[in-house]
C-alpha cells in the first residue's frame, strides 16, 4: 500500500544545529491491516506519520503510493492525493470551534467542490454510525472529549480514504473511551480500511486490533513485530 | 494638471506594479537558478513555498494591468475638456508625443497579463510545475515593459497643460491627413465591411473549430486568427462602425463612442472585443507547449475553455456591431 | 466549471463564519475601512458636483467676453469701441455690459453690482441676491443703504429676492436700473465695464477672437471654455490637493490593514493549520483569506460610497465644504445636483481597495503557508 524507501528528513538544513529527525527508514506498510508505530519522543515518530500521511516531505528518499511514486510531487497535488486517500485523526481532536459538528465533520471535502446536500447526507450517515446523529447541530465546544473523537473520526471519513492516520488517539481518553475507540477502530479495519497509529498506550498497541509494531529511536526503525 | 485623481491613481498602479515585480525579481533569480521539483531538501520546499506569494502578486499586477487599461482610456475621455481643440481622447492623447505610445504600450501591457495568467493556470495543473522558470524568465523580461510603461505615463501626464492647442479627432481622422489612422479611416465601406465580418466569422470559425477539436493546428490557426480579426475590428471601427454610431459620414473616431453623449456605447463594443483578442492569442501561445508530456492535458483543456471564449467574444461583438449599424439612421451602402 | 461554482460557495461559507467568529476584529477593520472610502467618497462627489453646477451654470453665458486693457490693467470701454468690432461674421449678438464691485463694511463682504440687460428695474429700487437676504435680512419692501465711493448715501427699495435655484451665481448681486448704476458710481456716459458677445457656432469661436484681437489690439477677450476650463481644472487641482493630504490617511489604513491581516491569533493560526492538515492546500487557504478580503472591501465600500452620497447631496458635505468651496463670506447655500461618473468610482476604487489588497497579500501568504506539521505536533 505504502512504501518508504531510504526517508531522512532534516530540519534547519545547512544551518549550524541541522537536526535529522529520520535517518534512513524503510518501511511498507500493508493494505488493510492495523499498524502500529512506537517509540520514544524525538524518536521521529510523528515526522514519520507527517511522511506516511503526506503532510510533509522527505528530504531524501522514496515514498510509493499504491505503486506511484510521490516523492516529487508539489504540494497541491500532494494534498489532493492525501484528501483522497487519507484521513486524519490529532491527538488533540483539533476540531474548529464556533462551528458545528457536521460543519466540522463536512470541512475536509469544501476543496472538492462536491455539492453542500451531497456532503451534509455523508456526514449525517456517519454520525448516524458512530450515534451522534442527535448532535448534528450541536456547536464543537459543547461536545465531550468522547463526543468530540467520535466527530473527529466522521471527519477523518468524511472523503472516504483507504488509509486512516490516527496521532496517539486515546491520549486525552480514559480506559472506558478508550475501549470504545479501540472498538470503532475494530469496526474500520474490518471494512477493509488500512490503519497507522501512533501511541504510547499499552492498551492500543497490546490489542488484538493492531496487526504489526514498528518501534522507533532516534530516527530509525529497530524493532519491527 | 497632474494633481487629478484619476491620474494620481495610475501614476500610483503603474509605480507599485513596476515595484512588485521589482520585488520579485530576486525570487525569480533563485527559481531559474535552483528549481528543482524532484528535491526534497529544504530550499526546494522554500521556494515552493514562496511561488505562492509571488504568483499571487504576479496575479494582482496583472489584474491591476488590465484595469488600468481600463482607467487610462476612460481618463484620457473624460480629460478631453482641458485641452482646447480637444473633443474626446484622441486629442488629450495628443497633447504631447507620449500620449499614444503609453496608450499602446498599457494595451500591450494588457496582452501580455493576460498571456501570462494563462501560462500561470496551466502550469499549475500540471504535476511537476513545467513552466515555472520559464514563468519567472518572462517575467524578468517584461520588467523594462514596465518600467517604460510608468516612464511614458510619467512623461505624458506632466506634460499635459490645460492651455496647449491640440488637434482632435477631425483633422487625425480625416482622410487626408498622412497617418495610419487616416489611412484606415479612407477605406471605402463596402470592402471594409467584407474585411470586418470575413475576419471575424473566420475567427469565430477557428476558435469553434479548437474548440470542438483541440489540437495544434486548429490553436495555432485559432490564435492567429484572433490576432487578425483584433486588427480587422479595429480597422472596421475606424472605418465605418463609428461612422453608423455618430451618424456621421466623416467622424472616424474610436474614442468619441466612449463617451457618456453616446450612451458609452464604445464599451460595449471593446469590451468583448478585447476579452476575446486576449483569450484567442493565450490559446495560441499555449499551444507551444503543448507537446510536454505532463502540460498535454491542462493545454488542451484550457485552451480549449479560452477559445470559446474567444469564439464567443467576437460573436458578441459582432452582434453589438451590426446592432448599432442596423439602428443607426444613417445610410452608405444601398 | 460547476465544482468551481461549488468550491468558491464552500469557501465564502468557511469565510462568512469565520469573520463572524471574530466579529470585534473584523468591525474594527470595517468600520476605518469605510471611513475611508466615505472621505475619499465626499471629496470626489462634492468636487464634482461642484464642477459639473459649474458648468450647468455656465451654459447660459456669453460665449466670449471683451474687456479692455490699459497698462496691463482692466479699464472701461469708451463709446465707440462696440462699433469697432463691426461685422465679424459669427457673432450674433454683442452688448456692453455694467457691473462693478461694492465692499460692503457691515458684513465685511463684497457684493456685485450690476445693470441688467435683459431685466426691468424701476430707477431706486434693487433686485438682490438670496445671501443678500440672508446676511442683511433683506426681504421684498425693505429699504437699503450703500454708500458709495465718493461718499454720497444711496438708498435702494428692494424689490425682489433672486430665487435660491440660482444662488451658485447670484448670491451676491445686487441688480439696478443702469442710471443708477451709473450714478452710484460715477460711471462717465457711453462707458461700459465690458462686452458680451454671443457665437453661434462653438468651432468658430477661435477664429472670432483672432480677429477681434487683430481689429482691437487693447482688448482681452475671454472665452467661456476658457473658463470652465479653469474651473474644472482648480476643482481637480482642490481634489488632488486634498487627496494628497488625505494620503497620509491612505497610507495609515494600509499599515492597519497590514496590522490586523499579520496579528493573526494563536486560535486563528490554528484553525489554519487544521485546515491545511485535513485536506485544504495553501492555495484554498489563499483563495478563502481573498474571499475574506474581498467581502469586507466590498461592504466598506458600499457603505462608504452610500453614506458619503447622502452626506455630499443630503447634508451639504458639511464636514468638507469650507475647504473644497474657497474662501468666501458670503457662501452660497445650494443644493447639489446628485451626479456620480464611472470615473469616479473606478478612482475610488484605486484609492482604496488597491492599497487594501496590496497591504493583506504578504500576511495572507504567510497565514496560509502554515506548515500543518504544527497541528501535529499539538
Amino acid at each position: 500500500m505504502l512504501e518508504l524507501t531510504h526517508i531522512r528528513k532534516a530540519f534547519n538544513q545547512g544551518k549550524h544545529n541541522e537536526y535529522w529527525a529520520l535517518d534512513g527508514i524503510d518501511l511498507a506498510i500493508p493494505e488493510k491491516q492495523v499498524t502500529a508505530l512506537k517509540g520514544p519522543s524525538g524518536s521521529g515518530k510523528t515526522t514519520l506519520l507527517t511522511i506516511l500521511g503526506c503532510l510533509a516531505r522527505p528530504t531524501e528518499g522514496r515514498v510509493r503510493l499504491k505503486g506511484d511514486d510521490i516523492s516529487g510531487l508539489p504540494e497541491r497535488f500532494l494534498t489532493e492525493i492525501r484528501r483522497r486517500t487519507f484521513g486524519f485523526i490529532f491527538q488533540q481532536f483539533n476540531l474548529i470551534r464556533g462551528i458545528s459538528a457536521i460543519e466540522n465533520i463536512i470541512l475536509p471535502a469544501y476543496p472538492t467542490g462536491q455539492p453542500r446536500k451531497e456532503l451534509l447526507e455523508q456526514a449525517e450517515a456517519l454520525l448516524a454510525g458512530v450515534d451522534l446523529g442527535h448532535r448534528r447541530d450541536a456547536k464543537v465546544e459543547w461536545l465531550s472529549g468522547g463526543e468530540q473523537q467520535r466527530v473527529a473520526i466522521c471527519r477523518a471519513l468524511i472523503n472516504d480514504p483507504e488509509i486512516l492516520i490516527a496521532d496517539e488517539p486515546t491520549a486525552n481518553l480514559d480506559t472506558r473511551l478508550s475501549k470504545e475507540f479501540l472498538a470503532i477502530l475494530e469496526r474500520l479495519a474490518d471494512a477493509g480500511r488500512t490503519i497507522i497509529l501512533t501511541s504510547h498506550d499499552p492498551l492500543v498497541v497490546e490489542s488484538a486490533v493492531v496487526n504489526s509494531v514498528v518501534t522507533l529511536r532516534d530516527g530509525k526503525i529497530v524493532e519491527r513485530k | 494638471m497632474f494633481f487629478q485623481p484619476a491620474i494620481i491613481a495610475l501614476l500610483l498602479a503603474a509605480g507599485l506594479s513596476l515595484a512588485m515585480l521589482l520585488i520579485a525579481s530576486p525570487f525569480a533569480l533563485q527559481v531559474i537558478r535552483h528549481w528543482d521539483i524532484a528535491s526534497g531538501s529544504e530550499r526546494q520546499l522554500k521556494l515552493e513555498r514562496l511561488t505562492y506569494l509571488f504568483s499571487t502578486l504576479v496575479a494582482f499586477v496583472c489584474v491591476v494591468q488590465i484595469l488600468a487599461a481600463l482607467l487610462f482610456v476612460f481618463n484620457a475621455d473624460k480629460m478631453s475638456v482641458m485641452f482646447v481643440g480637444a473633443m474626446c481622447a484622441v486629442g488629450a492623447l495628443n497633447v504631447n508625443a507620449y500620449g499614444f505610445p503609453a496608450l499602446y504600450l498599457q494595451l500591450g501591457l494588457f496582452f501580455l497579463a493576460a498571456i501570462w495568467l494563462a501560462i500561470n493556470h496551466v502550469d499549475s495543473r500540471a504535476r511537476d510545475y513545467p513552466l515555472v522558470k520559464l514563468k519567472y524568465a518572462l517575467l524578468l523580461a517584461a520588467i523594462p515593459l514596465f518600467a517604460a510603461s510608468l516612464g511614458m505615463q510619467l512623461s505624458y501626464f506632466l506634460g499635459l497643460k490645460a492651455d496647449v492647442i491640440t488637434s482632435c479627432c477631425g483633422s487625425l481622422f480625416s482622410a487626408d491627413a498622412p497617418t495610419l489612422a487616416s489611412e484606415v479611416s479612407a477605406l471605402e465601406p463596402k470592402p471594409a465591411l467584407l474585411s470586418f465580418y470575413g475576419a471575424i466569422l473566420a475567427a469565430i470559425g477557428l476558435s469553434g473549430w479548437h474548440w470542438r477539436r483541440g489540437n495544434d493546428l486548429s490553436g495555432y490557426l485559432a490564435g492567429f486568427g484572433s490576432l487578425a480579426a483584433f486588427a480587422a475590428s479595429v480597422a472596421g471601427i475606424l472605418a465605418f462602425v463609428s461612422l453608423y454610431i455618430y451618424e456621421h459620414p466623416n467622424h472616424h473616431c474610436p474614442f468619441c463612442i466612449l463617451k457618456p453623449e453616446y450612451d458609452y456605447q464604445g464599451y460595449w463594443l471593446y469590451v468583448p472585443l478585447f476579452a476575446a483578442a486576449a483569450a484567442g492569442m493565450s490559446a495560441g501561445v499555449l499551444r507551444i507547449f503543448s507537446r510536454r508530456p505532463s502540460l498535454a492535458a491542462a493545454v488542451t483543456a484550457a485552451t480549449r475553455q479560452l477559445a470559446a471564449v474567444s469564439a464567443l467574444g467576437f460573436a458578441l461583438f459582432a452582434l453589438v456591431a451590426s446592432l448599432m449599424i442596423w439602428q443607426s439612421n444613417l445610410i452608405l451602402l444601398d | 466549471m460547476k465544482t468551481w461554482i461549488e468550491k468558491q460557495r464552500h469557501l465564502i461559507d468557511f469565510t462568512l463564519a469565520s469573520l463572524a467568529r471574530r466579529k470585534g476584529k473584523n468591525l474594527g477593520l470595517l468600520f476605518i475601512y469605510t471611513l475611508l472610502v466615505f472621505v475619499l467618497a465626499s471629496v470626489a462627489l462634492y468636487t464634482h458636483a461642484l464642477r459639473s453646477e459649474a458648468v450647468h451654470v455656465l451654459a447660459g453665458s456669453p460665449e466670449i467676453v471683451l474687456q479692455r486693457l490699459v497698462a496691463g490693467r482692466h479699464d472701461l470701454i469708451p463709446p465707440g469701441y462696440i462699433e469697432q468690432i463691426g461685422r465679424i461674421r459669427g457673432v450674433q449678438k454683442k452688448e456692453g455690459r455694467l457691473w462693478g464691485y461694492y465692499y460692503d463694511s457691515v458684513v465685511k463682504a463684497n457684493y456685485t453690482f450690476m445693470a441688467p440687460r435683459d431685466m426691468v428695474i424701476a430707477r431706486g429700487e434693487i433686485v438682490v441676491g438670496p445671501a443678500l437676504e440672508r446676511s442683511r435680512g433683506l426681504a421684498a419692501g425693505n429699504g437699503i443703504s450703500f454708500r458709495s465711493y465718493t461718499g454720497e448715501l444711496h438708498t435702494f427699495i428692494v424689490a425682489d429676492v433672486l430665487p435660491q435655484s440660482s444662488e451658485l451665481v447670484s448670491a451676491d448681486l445686487v441688480l439696478m436700473h443702469e442710471e443708477d448704476f451709473r450714478a452710484f458710481f460715477k460711471y462717465p456716459a457711453g462707458h461700459y465695464t465690458d462686452v458680451a458677445m454671443s457665437v453661434a457656432n462653438p468651432q468658430e469661436v477661435r477664429n472670432v477672437t483672432l480677429k477681434l484681437m487683430s481689429a482691437l489690439p487693447d482688448s482681452r477677450p475671454i472665452l467661456r471654455d476658457e473658463v470652465l476650463r479653469t474651473y474644472a481644472s482648480i476643482f481637480d487641482w482642490r481634489e488632488g490637493i486634498m487627496l494628497a493630504l488625505l494620503s497620509a490617511a491612505i497610507l495609515a489604513f494600509g499599515i492597519f490593514a497590514w496590522e490586523k491581516a499579520a496579528g493573526l491569533s494563536a486560535e486563528e493560526r490554528r484553525e489554519i493549520g487544521i485546515l491545511k492538515a485535513i485536506g485544504w492546500e495553501t492555495g484554498d487557504v489563499i483563495k478563502m483569506k481573498f474571499w475574506e478580503g474581498l467581502l469586507i472591501s466590498l461592504t466598506a465600500f458600499l457603505f462608504g460610497y452610500v453614506s458619503a452620497y447622502l452626506h455630499v447631496f443630503y447634508a451639504e458635505a458639511s464636514l468638507f465644504a469650507p475647504v473644497l468651496k474657497g474662501w468666501a463670506v458670503l457662501y452660497p447655500s445650494f443644493a447639489l445636483t446628485p451626479h456620480i461618473d464611472g470615473l469616479q468610482i473606478a478612482t475610488l476604487f484605486f484609492f482604496t481597495v488597491f492599497p487594501y489588497t496590496a497591504a493583506v497579500l504578504v500576511p495572507i501568504w504567510r497565514a496560509a503557508t502554515t506548515d500543518p506539521d504544527t497541528v501535529m505536533r499539538g
